[in-house]
């Protein structure tokens, strides 16, 4: 983990203002980023944490440009290292991934193609970015599978993706994705297809990588326990807005949102007492039919007036770097800031 | 001690891999259930606990009685089922019901949801004015409402679906109910709804649940007793906050170690390798290449389950010299 004034003066590596893309379709439009901003510092871990439609991945595809059909970034700036990804050309954007951002997915199988050897496509981003010639990009391949820890390297260069364990292949894929020392790497889900054993494994390889090569990483996962102590930082979605982000402890501690709260509450613990989980009512919401107002208003215990009207909450500011969107927040500190002269 | 409301003896499930035209020559075999052996009592949750491949659903699926074992017996109040006439075992069916992992593929999508619910009923030949007041009493004790009889499985959220499932399983009142992981493939923020749900529904009419689950968190918190299963075979069996608190094999270590977040580890056990395929299995005991802790014996002779203590079951060489010893330290 790094310290907060080792990076004071220095801009971050990762800007999102404002982002929004909407995914324009037959029956209307989705809201799927909706006013989204986080920054990310060299070396540091940002968690994006979410459900199933809550606009993390739709968040991460703005990023690296790779939008499906029908999606499109409406408004907002992505910079990356003075350049707005944004407005970017093409041929910009397609020099920054695999470059300067590094993905891996959740299906490594999906992300390998099966027809090459594993050392063609580890070595591939090598030979097109910095244009090292096929034997010299093997001779790194072999480095950088030692380096995820895939047991003797020189013959794996010869094996097909089918040839490897899932935890194997997702190692593989990771290793393809840190081959030109990307200043950033974006894992989504890379975890949710292991093993419980080898997801272990895994996380913890993504923090020694890190360690080594000073990339920050975004993590972007379902599941808020397993981000515990790996972030620094955490980004909380709910129904395409951001609605919690600030230090992964005091997020974790003292949630702020009611969602945060009533999400970790409801998750078991190993050797807790419970004998019975608080639970959310209700179901997230479905991005092309969201509640007026705020989005987890019809699931909140604490709902006021003002969050089943009119707009989504704003973004409050906080101390340590902490955001929030909840209406609630927002009438505590307007209370607050009334009182004091 | 009661009678056991389904004991499992031995039980033996092997896949015969067979290659060439006609399926002719077989190369190899799949030992997806290998000797397994545990009582369920009335009422209490029996968990099994396992990554993907140790045989967990295999196991499901036999006691469900959707597939014949090699070798082996199920019991249920005592009968074995391999004795029974095509009439008792339709009895034991409606004893043994069944919730999925997947509430999108359990239920058929053109068939309305009061249909689906009632089928089992209609097939064990109850007249329909009982099916319809049964359908009634069951939807409103998994929180659905009496309407959603006439809609279809699109029209339902992932949640509300595995509220349906567990209303067909329930609708025989049957004594034992397989939950194969009824949580996982639903949002986090509505799994907690789920699993209250299946207590409340336990303390209500006093079922008995055989848990399979791969997350011991949510394991721990909902069963009385757990048995951890690698490769086919139980390692360990013993009470749920014991096993997690003092763990005696190495594996239930592991997979505790590998349960807790990142840097929150309570002890530091190396998790080495991966699980190996069910057609590769090693040697002895099977764990014995990811086992810090492995001696020669270890790689030769298959460790069986012993009694350790009143509250446990632990099949390891490390415990076969009678010296009651843990894993890790306690936490």
């Amino acid at each position: 983990m790094l310290s907060e004034a080792r990076f004071a003066n220095d801009a971050p590596l990762l800007d999102v203002r404002d982002l929004r893309t909407y995914i324009f379709t037959r029956r209307g439009v989705v809201k799927a980023v909706d006013g989204v901003s986080f920054q990310v510092r060299a070396g540091e871990t940002l968690g994006l944490v979410g459900e199933s439609g809550s606009g993390k991945t739709m968040t991460c595809l703005s990023i690296l440009r790779l939008l499906p059909r029908g999606a499109r970034i409406v408004s907002g700036e992505i910079w990356l290292q003075g350049t707005n990804l944004v407005t970017a050309s093409e041929s910009t954007v397609e020099r920054v991934r695999g470059k300067q951002i590094g993905m891996v997915l959740q299906n490594a199988l999906a992300a390998l193609d099966p027809v090459f050897t594993i050392g063609t496509q580890v070595a591939e981003p090598l030979v097109l970015h910095h244009h090292l010639s096929w034997r010299a990009a093997l001779r790194r391949v072999v480095e950088l599978l030692r380096m995820v820890k895939v047991v003797a390297p020189e013959l794996r260069l010869h094996s097909y993706p089918h040839e490897l364990s899932g935890g194997m292949r997702q190692r593989v894929a990771s290793a393809a994705a840190i081959g030109c020392a990307p200043a950033l790497l974006i894992a989504d889900e890379p975890t949710t297809a292991l093993d419980v054993t080898t997801q272990r494994q895994y996380l913890d390889l993504l923090l020694e990588l890190q360690q080594a090569t000073g990339m920050a990483i975004i993590f972007v996962t379902h599941d808020i326990s397993l981000v515990g102590n790996m972030c620094d930082q955490l980004a909380v979605f709910y129904g395409g807005l951001l609605v919690e982000y600030g230090p992964r402890q005091q997020v974790l501690s003292q949630p702020s949102h009611p969602y945060t709260a009533a999400l970790l509450q409801s998750i078991p613990q190993l050797g807790e007492a419970r004998d019975r989980l608080p639970s959310i009512a209700g179901e997230p919401p479905d991005l092309a039919r969201l509640p007026a107002g705020c989005p987890f208003q019809p699931r909140c215990d604490a709902a006021l007036d003002v969050c089943r009207t009119g707009e989504p909450p704003p973004v409050l500011k906080l101390a340590q770097g902490r955001a929030v969107r909840c209406w609630l927040r927002e009438r505590e500190h307007d209370r607050g800031a009334a009182g004091s002269p | 001690m009661t009678e056991a409301l389904l004991e499992v003896r031995d039980l033996v499930k092997h896949f015969p891999i067979r290659r060439g035209v006609l399926g002719g020559k077989q190369i190899g075999t799949v030992k997806a259930v290998d000797g397994v052996s545990f009582a369920i009592q009335p009422g209490e949750t029996f968990a099994i606990v396992g990554e993907s491949g140790c045989g967990k659903t295999t196991l499901a699926n036999l006691i469900l009685s959707l597939m014949p074992p090699t070798r082996g017996d199920i019991l249920l109040r005592g009968q074995p089922i391999s004795s029974l006439s095509r009439e008792a075992l339709m009895l034991y069916r409606r004893s043994v019901a069944g919730v999925f992992q997947d509430p999108y593929g359990a239920l058929n999508p053109r068939m309305r949801i009061g249909d689906a619910v009632t089928e089992p009923m209609a097939i064990h030949g109850y007249p329909r004015d009982t099916r319809q007041q049964r359908l009634r009493e069951v939807l409103r004790g998994v929180g659905l409402s009496a309407d959603s009889a006439q809609r279809f499985p699109h029209e339902f959220s992932g949640g509300q679906r595995q509220r349906i499932g567990i209303a067909r399983a329930l609708v025989l009142q049957p004594p034992l109910v397989i939950l194969d992981e009824p949580v996982s493939s639903l949002d986090v923020s509505i799994r907690s709804q789920i699993l209250n749900l299946l207590k409340d529904l336990q303390a209500e009419f006093g079922i008995a649940y055989l848990l399979i689950s791969h997350d011991l968190a949510t394991v721990e918190h909902m069963s009385d007793r757990i048995g951890v299963m690698y490769l086919g075979r139980l390692v360990e069996i013993g009470h749920a906050k014991a096993l997690c608190r003092r763990p005696r094999h190495p594996y239930t270590a592991t997979m505790l170690a590998a349960a807790t977040p990142p840097g929150r580890t309570p002890w530091a056990l190396p998790i080495v390798g991966e699980v190996p395929h069910g057609l590769d299995i090693p040697s002895g005991c099977a764990f014995h290449p990811r086992c810090p802790y492995a001696q020669p014996t270890c790689r030769t002779s298959t460790p069986a389950l012993a009694t350790v203590d009143a509250q446990c079951q632990v099949a390891c060489h490390l415990y076969t010299d009678s010296t009651p010893r843990a894993a890790c330290p306690p936490r």
